[in-house]
């Protein structure tokens, strides 16, 4: 997994809610059997015409927006648990992604693949969407390390929370394989000690 | 203190703790085509063997085509997936109920049938649907594929305790009213980041009443509000259901089993973060308009005229989609499709309602009417009933075992502008093809609105009985 430390970069809105990981990615993509590529069709329906044109309304075509923060509507990555949502995501070149709330399955996922699913308030979502809209160069930077996202024009820096092991995990490389797998004592005598097992 | 139901299983499987998360151990683990390859390649490139290689079962049956399954699947990218499964279960020694078998089916169809779902088991899948399994009061729940890997490699994962929620259900269900209803209904109430967080036990005289297929249906959806699963306590009807089940306990075992089985239940006081209670008489058939399952009305309802602003945008894109207007009624709304099928809604059961249904009627010219049952077995099961000839009379296509135009992964797929009413679990955009509309429903209104070519009423249902 890709290490994480602060990131600096402009965002690209995306203000939909309850945005599912069918829009994300659709199924019809989820036939590799390999975690590359899944970013040519990050939000394909979206994107792209039926016939492969792109849609010029759609942001991600937008020449306007671009960097490497994706803010999204509440309710972010609900739907299936299909992990190639994040993938495409962070295949797409995105380390984050900030909203005000994100469906369970998709925060782990994202948190697995090294791709930082920051939550802040209903409040500060609208005014970030709001200042990426009226100024597509303004520039957050995402400092994991002190768990703030700043916007130096604002002259403001929101602290975010994150579970501490998640963020020792991403900070330094790590992921939970690595952990249980050094586990397996313990979780060898727990099977034995089980009054109960199937 | 009072334990819930799934603080007992919760903690009965709690290994260590590691500040706010807890080693978490998992008794079962299904694997499916779609989301396993990359999680036996990140187990090879670590040179890792699976951990409790017997505690994995696999199926095909997200990408399977649902015609001519005796030959080779044509789709090359489909064919190879279900082929790097098959690979793989050889390879690392995992049983595998692939295409071909006599209990082949959906993985959230086969598990329980096979007595593989017991009371008190953890179980995962990565699949989101592992809720279903929930029904036998088992904490389950749907995965990723970094997890999937965790699993094969530790047979644990590291997570950390959701909020409990408990939604009781009581008094009875009305006549033409089901379980899919019930969920849909619930899922209406509290929208579909209602259960974010939480893990929800479902209780209350109606869910008591329920079959066990009704109670999958239920469990099912509990991701379709976000919930991380959802669950039922185990009683007689869960026994009755599992007793002589291929991985059912046996003899002394058996009785073992049971007598452990009926300590899981939520003692008087038990703790809940949050609690919801609806009367079952206000539940009617229920119908979906929108694009997120929590978009559901009253068959006989309307469209809302407005939503709270903040869902203003959101609220008249997906009517868009699916070309409707607000303050509309969805009855007499002429359809093209119906779907009946997916983990939701594919079981032995809900194939005789709709074959008690559609019996000696037939389905309107312009209607495709698509059954696909969840395994093997039911489909066997529907012959030895004589459904297959009930349904193949009425104009329905009997089809073999798979998720189909549930995800649209196979052939299977609605075409772009057409309406289906479709008893599976998510009405998302694209969800059945690209710009397909679906209306969600239970096997009853399918069948119905199959044979009237539009949405209909159910007959048995009296709205005017409507309690308060
Ligand atoms: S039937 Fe649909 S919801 Fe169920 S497992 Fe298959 S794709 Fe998922």
């Amino acid at each position: 997994m890709e290490k994480f430390q602060i990131l600096r970069s402009t965002a690209v809105p995306l203000p939909n809610e309850n945005v599912d990981t069918d829009q994300i990615i659709p199924a019809r993509f989820l036939k590799a059997t390999t975690r590359e590529g899944f970013g040519e069709n990050l939000f394909r329906d979206w994107r792209y015409a039926a016939d492969g044109q792109p849609k010029p309304d759609f942001v991600l075509n937008n020449p306007r927006f671009s960097g490497r923060i994706l803010v999204a509507g509440q309710n972010f990555g609900c739907g299936s648990s299909r992990e190639h949502a994040a993938w495409a995501i962070f295949d797409a070149g995105f380390k984050v992604v900030v909203s005000s709330y994100f469906a369970d399955i998709f925060r782990g996922n994202a948190l697995n693949n090294g791709l930082l699913p920051l939550q802040v308030s209903e409040e500060v979502l609208q005014r970030l969407l709001a200042q990426i809209e009226q100024d597509p160069q303004t520039e957050l930077v995402v400092d994991l390390p002190a768990q703030t996202l700043s916007v130096p024009v604002w002259e403001e820096s929101i602290p975010f929370a994150i579970d501490a092991y998640k963020k020792e995990c991403l900070l330094n490389g790590y992921d939970d394989i690595d952990f249980l797998v050094s586990q397996k004592e313990a979780i060898a005598a727990y099977e034995t000690s089980r009054p109960w097992t199937y | 203190m009072p334990k819930s139901l799934f603080d007992k299983i919760w903690e009965a499987h709690v290994v260590k703790t590691v500040g706010d998360l807890s080693v978490f151990y998992i008794d079962r683990h299904l694997i499916h085509e779609v989301t396993s390859p990359q999680a036996f390649d990140e187990i090879e490139a670590r040179g890792l063997p699976l951990f409790r290689q017997q505690q994995i079962i696999a199926t095909a049956d997200h990408n399977v085509p649902t015609l001519n399954q005796h030959l080779p699947i044509q789709e090359p990218l489909s064919r190879s997936q279900v082929d790097k499964l098959t690979e793989n279960c050889a390879k690392y020694g995992v049983e595998l109920y692939g295409l071909g078998h006599e209990r082949q089916g959906i993985v959230h169809v086969i598990g329980p049938e096979l007595g593989l779902t017991q009371p008190g088991m953890t179980i995962v899948c990565g699949d989101s649907h592992t809720s279903t399994h929930g029904a036998f009061g088992a904490i389950a729940f749907g995965i990723g594929t970094s997890q999937v890997a965790q699993v094969m490699a530790s047979q644990c994962l590291l997570i950390d305790r959701p909020k409990r929620m408990r939604i009781s259900v009581d008094g009875d269900l009305r006549p033409g009213v089901g379980a899919k209803d019930l969920i849909l209904y619930v899922i209406a109430q509290l929208g579909t980041g209602g259960g974010t967080g939480y893990f929800v036990e479902y209780a209350g005289s109606a869910v008591r009443s329920l079959s066990m297929e009704g109670r999958m249906t239920v469990c099912n959806m509990s991701i379709e509000m976000g919930a991380r699963g959802g669950m039922i306590a185990p009683d007689q009807t869960t026994f009755d259901y599992l007793q002589g089940r291929p991985y059912a306990p046996q003899g002394e075992q058996w009785e073992q089993a049971v007598a452990y089985w009926q300590t899981l239940y939520s003692e008087e006081g038990a703790e809940f973060e949050a609690e919801h209670h609806f009367d079952a008489a206000h539940i009617t058939p229920m119908i979906t308009y929108g694009t997120n399952p929590g978009m559901g009305i009253p068959l006989g309802g309307t469209i809302p005229l407005d939503v709270v602003p903040s869902e203003a945008a959101g609220f008249s894109k997906s009517l868009e989609y699916m070309g409707l207007t607000p303050g509309e009624s969805l009855l007499g709304k002429p359809i093209d499709y119906v779907f009946i099928g997916s983990c939701t809604n594919s079981r032995i059961e809900d194939l005789r309602t709709v074959a008690a249904y559609v019996q000696g009627k037939h389905k309107a010219p312009h209607v495709e009417a698509i059954i696909v049952p969840g395994s093997k077995q039911v489909e066997k099961q529907a012959k030895e009933e004589g459904l297959d000839r009930i349904l193949a009379d009425a104009g329905f296509t009997l089809r073999e075992p798979g998720c189909s135009a549930c995800l649209a992964m196979n052939e299977d797929k609605i075409p772009a502008g057409a309406y289906c009413v479709s008893t599976s679990n998510r009405n998302f955009e694209g969800r059945q093809g690209p710009g397909a509309r679906t209306l969600l429903a239970s096997p009853l209104v399918a069948a119905i609105a199959a044979v009237e070519g539009k949405i209909s009423a159910v007959p048995a249902y009296n709205e005017l009985e409507l309690a308060g």
